[in-house]
This record gives C-alpha cells, structure tokens and sequence, in this order.
C-alpha cells in the first residue's frame, strides 16, 4: 500500500528545512520585492489560456499541503493541461492569500470562524492532534484534566500520572501554529500559562525531540504521529479520556482534539477550481486521505453550512 | 568588455547586500513604529500574537550561548594549533589541522542532529529536559572551533623561522618560547578568530535550533532551554503574519547590527595588527 513514500517525509525528515526555506525565502522575497513582486501568483491564476492551460494555485496550511500536493498530482495526470501549484505556509497565509488574491485555494486546518464569512469555506476532513511520549514510558492513558496540569506545570514528574520517578518535560510549539491554535482551544489553556521544556516547529521536530527523550511529551497532528511509528519511531499516542484517536473517534468528534481541515476560495470560484474541489472531495482520492491518516468528508455540500 | 563585466559583478555584491538591508528594514517598520526599540527590550514576555514583544530572553540567550561556545572553542582552537606545532610529531600536527578543515565542511544540520541525538540524551540523564544552553554551546563549539583553528594556524606559520632560532639562541626552552614570542606575536589574530567565533554563533539556526529548547526565558542555568534571535524567525516566519512577521524582521535587523558591528571590530583589529608594522 505504501509504495512510495509521501513526498511529505522527503522535505521536511530534517526538520531544519523550515529554517533554511524561510530563509531561503527571505533572499528570494528580497529580490521579488525589488522586481515589484507581488505579480507572481496574481494575475496568472486560472486564467484559461489557449488550449485551455490552466494553472491553479493553492497555498496554506501545512497540515494540509502535502495531502493536497498527492490530490493535486493526480489531478494533473488525469487532466492535462492543468497545473496545481501548492504552496504550504501555514492556515493564517492561507486565508489572506485568497482574500489578496494571490491563490485561487487556501488551505485552512481548522474551521471558520463567524469573522472568516467573506470567503468560501468547504470542509474536506478531518484530522486529530495525537499526545504522544516515548514508547519506554509506561504511562498507559491521561484525562484531559491531567493534560492541562502537566502542560500548565502543575504536575511536573511522571510519578502521579503512573509513571517513572522522572521530571516531565514538555514539548510545545512555537506561537502562530495550528496545531498549538488547536491545541489551546481543546484544552482551554491560555499560551501564557503554559510551561514549557522545549518549544518545536514543525510536527517532525515535536516527535524527534520525544524520541531524544523518555519522560517528554508533545502534541502532533495524528498522521504524522502514525507514520513515524510506523516507520519505527519509538512513540506512542496515549488516549485521552480513555479515547484513542482513530477514523470513528475523530468522525464522530469522541475524540477529545480534532480539528476541520478546510479548503477556501472566494465567493464566485472559476470553473476550473470548483472541478478540482470536487475531485479532492470524490472517492478519486479517498485512499490518499487514507494514506496521511485523515478522515475524509464527502457527504458535505458545496455550501459553506451555516455554523462552523 | 572585461572591465564592464568586473564593475558589475563588484556592483551587484553591494547592490545585493543593500537591497536585503533595505528590504529588512522596510519589512521591520510596522513594529518600529507600533511598539518601538524600548518596547521590545523592555516587554517581559514574547507572545507577539498577544501584543507582547520582549526580545530580551532571546538577545541573552543569544549572547550567552555564542559565548558560552567560544569560550570552550577558542582555547581549544589555540592548544590544538600549539600542539600540532609545536608538541605532537609534525605527521599528526598535520593530521589535526586536516579534521579541523574538514569539521568546517559538515553542514550544520548534521551537528544539530548529532546534538540532539547523542549530547542532548546524555545531558538530560543528569539535568532534564537536556536541551538548553549547555547542549546549544557544546555542539555551536564544535562548529567554532575550525575557525580559531584556520587562523591561528596561519598565524603560528607566518612567525619568521629566525626568530625560533634567536629563541633557541637566548636558551628559551619550549615553553618560553610559547609564552613569550608566540602568544604575544598571535594575539590580534586571536582576537580576530574570538569575534568571527562570536559572529558566527550568533547567526547560527539550524544546529542550535534543534538543541537549545527555543523556551523564551532568560538563560538562568546552564541547562535552562532558552530561545536565540535566529531561532524564533525560523521557528515563527513561516505562520507570522502582520505585526508579529514586522517583529521577526526587527529580529533580523538586531542580529545584523549586531554581527556586522562585531566584524567592524574585527576589521580595526586587523588594521591596528597591519599599521604595527609586524
């Protein structure tokens, strides 16, 4: 089933990559800037040129990316003569992309919000964020109570959690992530209280540095927990008020920190881009919402439904 | 034709370094102007996506980590130059500066990696969470150390070949010599390789990224984690937006001012050593 690897694991295993891409990034942009830059993506989208070329642009979340980037690829193939270009740069660039004008599609890893109306918003699936620790620790389960006081310092060893005699080190993201978005809302802390040991990027880096440690903790988005287990990473994804995280748990919201992952446009689509939503919504790409671990949505409609 | 093509190759250089200054700058306004300098060194706290922009635990942890590793890698630097030298037989002296050169190749990714896999399990057996300061200055020393070894080695060569002999003339044993003619005669160029060390740690992101924690705090402890400049617009650019992406350019500008002033200091250093007359 997995044959090639999700492109995702080339990028980023190291997870340096997101430094040296900002930076990489920062050069480039400083070069753009000068050339009046912002022409780039605006005007060239979805403009169906002769022999109907048509270039779709979707930027956002990187949660979603490189599901999108394997959608968009069998897109592709099966239509020539367009072209999806991804671009991951988090939820929040996603949005004012598509306000701006400068992608046709932005990738949201959450749902709207009642301020967020002026786009079109379109539910695809659904995705978890996993607690993991180390696999050496013997501790078997934790209540979302437990998970605000150890995050929150108030518990700092493993000791009254059932585990070892070891001090607890916390492993949180850094500001402006979905995931921590997500996270804080779930548990309903606040980031000033929180207490961390090690602050991480990119999921890759919140699973390295548990792997580098017995008695930490940290939060990532589920797939990406299981495809490092099942690539052999020594972690486990604790449940969470007895729940573990799986497609019925998630679907059916038992599980306690689930998240929407939503795709955006703006209110009038052109055709080309309404006709790859709908792809990425068909049972066309079912098995690559498999594949990254997320539960797809095909039931929903078009419309963006009333309350998010 | 070759004269034009010279000129604008020299041209491009400066116009490109201008232009990444400009942009920074341009792009770090919206938070100069909104919270100011004061501001930013005086907030308490970093939570930029709450209205607090307090850049003083990461300039400390910053400076405290450079430091801490160059006060590790130079003396290192300057007693494998001595040794390689002046001690060990001339095959392994060449040996030594050979890895040195060679440590200077490895990208930094990999003694990030390297840190967080082998320094950083180490330290938390004893001082958990192990990522902090300490692991942050032992793998940014290794980084450091070819660069006091390059230079100081070029120093140590460049002493005149008669000077050992009147050495040896005036019955300076090994280690007089050492003390008394060598140490004196590199010390600008020590100075020298102690600010490029400092320069570099100070821009250093990837390596110090994965094993130093990157918990905004002031580095209190050895084995505190704690947050450099370089580190929160790596961690942060890729999601900021708004005043928050302004405050991670205003990053940038400090760490510029910061490391060119540095090898300013660095220059006139070089310049006094060549108006000596040496």
């Amino acid at each position: 089933m997995r044959s090639r690897r999700p492109e995702r694991h080339n990028g980023e295993r190291f997870f340096g990559n997101a430094a040296s891409r900002s930076w990489a990034a920062l050069a480039a942009a400083g070069l753009l800037w000068v050339a009046g830059c912002g022409t780039a993506a605006t005007g060239r989208s979805t403009d169906a040129g002769v022999h109907g070329a048509v270039r779709i642009v979707v930027s956002g979340s990187s949660t979603i990316g490189p599901l999108l980037r394997e959608v968009a690829g069998r897109y592709e193939r099966r239509h020539p003569g367009v072209r999806v270009d991804v671009q991951t740069g988090g939820s929040a660039r996603g949005l004012s992309d598509v306000r701006r004008g400068l992608s046709d599609i932005g990738m949201v890893s959450r749902a709207l919000t009642e301020a967020e109306r002026d786009v079109r918003g379109y539910v695809i699936g659904f995705d978890a964020i996993a607690v993991i620790v180390h696999a050496d620790n013997p501790v078997e389960e934790l209540s979302m109570e437990q998970l605000r006081e150890v995050y929150r310092g108030s518990i700092d060893r493993w000791t009254p959690l059932g585990g070892r005699d070891e001090p607890v080190v916390v492993v949180h993201k850094a500001e402006g992530r979905s995931t921590l978005e997500m996270f804080l809302r779930a548990t309903g802390l606040d980031n000033r209280e929180v207490r961390p040991d090690v602050v991480a990027g990119e999921n890759e880096q919140v699973i390295k540095s548990v792997v580098a440690n017995r008695s930490a903790i940290g939060y990532v988005s589920l797939g990406a927990a299981l495809y490092d287990i099942a690539d052999g990473a020594p972690i486990r994804v604790l449940p969470l008020d007895g729940v573990l995280p799986d497609e019925n748990t998630v679907r059916s919201g038992t599980y306690p920190i689930t998240r929407t992952l939503t795709l955006v446009t703006r209110p009038q689509p052109a055709p080309a881009v309404t006709a790859f939503l709908a792809f990425v919504r068909s049972a066309d790409s079912a098995d690559l919402f498999a594949r990254w671990h997320f539960v797809q949505e095909v039931s929903a409609t078009d419309r963006p439904p009333t309350v998010y | 034709m070759l004269r034009i093509a010279c000129a604008s190759a020299a041209g491009l250089s400066f116009l490109v370094l201008g232009l990444i200054v400009a942009f920074m700058v341009a792009e770090s306004v919206p938070v100069w102007r909104e919270i100011g300098l004061t501001r930013m060194l005086t907030d308490p706290d970093w939570h930029p996506t709450s209205g607090t922009f307090g850049l003083g635990p990461m300039i400390a942890g910053s400076v405290s980590i450079s430091v801490a590793a160059v006060a590790v890698a130079a003396p290192i630097g300057l007693g494998a130059v001595l040794w390689a030298r002046y001690y060990g037989p001339w095959w392994l002296g060449w040996c030594v500066r050979g890895s040195a050169e060679l440590l200077a190749g490895i990208p930094s990714v990999v003694f990030g990696l390297w840190g967080l896999t082998v320094v950083v399990p180490q330290i938390a057996r004893h001082r958990p969470p192990g990522l902090g300061v300490a692991s942050a200055a032992i793998v940014l020393a290794l980084m450091v150390i070819p660069t006091a070894v390059v230079l100081l080695d070029a120093a140590v060569a460049e002493l005149p070949g008669e000077w050992r002999s009147a050495a040896a003339a005036a019955g300076m044993g090994r280690r007089r010599w050492i003390w008394h003619v060598v140490l004196p005669a590199v010390r600008p160029r020590l100075i020298l390789a102690v600010i490029l060390q400092t320069a570099r740690g100070l821009g250093e992101t990837i390596a110090v990224l994965m094993v130093c924690g990157n918990v905004v705090q002031w580095p209190t402890s050895p084995f505190v984690p704690v947050r450099t400049l370089t580190t929160t617009v790596a961690l942060e650019m890729p999601y900021a937006m708004g005043t928050h992406r302004a405050a991670l350019f205003a990053c940038g500008v400090i760490l510029l001012a910061v490391v060119e002033g540095l090898l300013g200091v660095g220059w006139a250093v070089q310049r006094v050593r060549a108006t000596d007359g040496s």
